[in-house]
C-alpha cells in the first residue's frame, strides 16, 4: 500500500470509507425526498379537474428513448469507474465523456417535453397533475445536472492527469450519486409514464 | 480489519462484461415494459406487471452498478431502511387519498 494511496483513504471506525458512508446516507435521505414527491404525485393522480390531462400529453415512445439514454449513461458511468480503477487513462477520459453526453441529451430531452407541454397549454399551476409532474421530473432534472456537473470536474480533473487508480473513490461516489439519479427515474417511468 | 479495509483503494468489483449484459438486460426489460403498455389485453394485470419489472430493473442497478451487492450490511441498511420509510410513505399517502377503494381508478 503506497503513501498516496493511505493518504487517499479516510476511513471510518466500521472500517468502510467516509466518503461512502456519506453518500449512501445522502441517497437514503433523497429516497425520502423523492418518495415524498412521488407520493403526492399518486395522490393526486386523476385528480385533475381542467385538461390537459396525462394521457393527451405524453409521449412514450420519446420518453423511452431517453429512458434507454439514460440506463446507457449508467453503463457508460461503471465503464469509466473501471477504467479509472485500472489505470486506463484514455478509457476514463472516453466514458466520463460519454455518461456526461448522455446526461446532457437526456436533459434535452427533458426540456423539449417541459417545452412541448407548456405551448400546449400545461402551465406549472394549472392543474392537479401539472404540478405533481413538473415539481417530481423537475426535481430529478435538477439532480441530473448537478450529476452532468460532476462529471465535468471529473473530466477536468482526468485531462489535467489528476486522476489515477489512487483516486478512483471520487469517482465511485459519483457514479453513487449517478446510479441512484438512474433508478429514480427507472421508478418515474413506469409512476407517470406508463401506469397513466 | 473489515474486509473494507483491506483495500488500499477502491477496485474492480465486477467485469467489463458483466456491466454489458446487465445493461443489455435492463434495455430488454424496458422494451417489454413498453410492449406491456401497449397491449390491451394486459391491462387488468398492467400495475403488478410493470411493478415487478421495475423493481427488477432498480434491483439489478443497485446490486451491479452501485456494487451494493459486494458492500456491507451497514451501506446495505443506510440504502434499505429510508427505502422502506419512502415505501411505507407512498403506500400511505395513497390509502390516505382512496387509492386501495374498491372501484377506485
Amino acid at each position: 500500500m503506497d503513501h498516496e494511496a493511505v493518504m487517499d483513504m479516510h476511513y471510518t471506525t466500521t472500517g468502510i470509507p467516509h466518503r461512502k458512508v456519506l453518500i449512501w446516507t445522502f441517497i437514503g435521505s433523497e429516497c425520502m425526498l423523492f418518495g415524498s414527491l412521488i407520493a403526492a404525485y399518486l395522490a393526486y393522480r386523476g385528480r385533475s379537474v381542467v385538461g390537459p390531462y396525462p394521457e393527451d400529453l405524453l409521449n412514450i415512445p420519446f420518453i423511452t428513448v431517453t429512458t434507454f439514454v439514460l440506463l446507457m449513461s449508467s453503463l457508460a458511468m461503471v465503464l469509466a469507474l473501471s477504467a479509472v480503477q485500472r489505470g486506463n487513462r484514455r478509457g476514463a477520459k472516453i466514458w466520463l465523456a460519454a455518461t456526461a453526453i448522455l446526461g446532457l441529451i437526456f436533459l434535452g430531452g427533458q426540456y423539449y417535453e417541459f417545452s412541448h407541454f407548456v405551448h400546449e397549454g400545461l402551465g406549472l399551476s394549472r392543474n392537479l397533475f401539472s404540478a405533481t409532474f413538473f415539481l417530481l421530473t423537475g426535481t430529478h432534472g435538477a439532480h441530473v445536472t448537478v450529476g452532468v456537473i460532476w462529471l465535468l470536474s471529473l473530466l477536468g480533473m482526468e485531462m489535467k492527469g489528476n486522476l489515477g487508480p489512487e483516486k478512483a473513490e471520487i469517482v465511485e461516489v459519483a457514479g453513487l450519486y449517478w446510479h441512484f439519479v438512474d433508478v429514480v427515474w427507472i421508478v418515474l417511468f413506469t409512476v407517470i409514464y406508463l401506469l397513466v | 480489519m473489515s474486509q473494507t479495509q483491506t483495500h488500499a483503494h477502491s477496485e474492480p468489483h465486477t467485469s467489463n462484461k458483466t456491466y454489458v449484459l446487465v445493461a443489455a438486460v435492463l434495455a430488454m426489460i424496458t422494451a417489454v415494459e413498453v410492449m406491456v403498455f401497449y397491449i390491451d389485453a394486459l391491462r387488468p394485470v398492467i400495475v403488478p406487471i410493470l411493478v415487478v419489472l421495475s423493481a427488477a430493473k432498480f434491483t439489478l442497478v443497485v446490486s451491479f452498478f452501485m456494487h451494493l451487492k459486494y458492500d456491507g450490511r451497514l451501506l446495505r441498511s443506510l440504502f434499505a431502511g429510508p427505502l422502506l420509510v419512502a415505501i411505507a410513505i407512498i403506500v400511505a399517502m395513497m390509502a390516505l387519498y382512496g387509492a386501495f377503494a374498491v372501484g377506485a381508478a
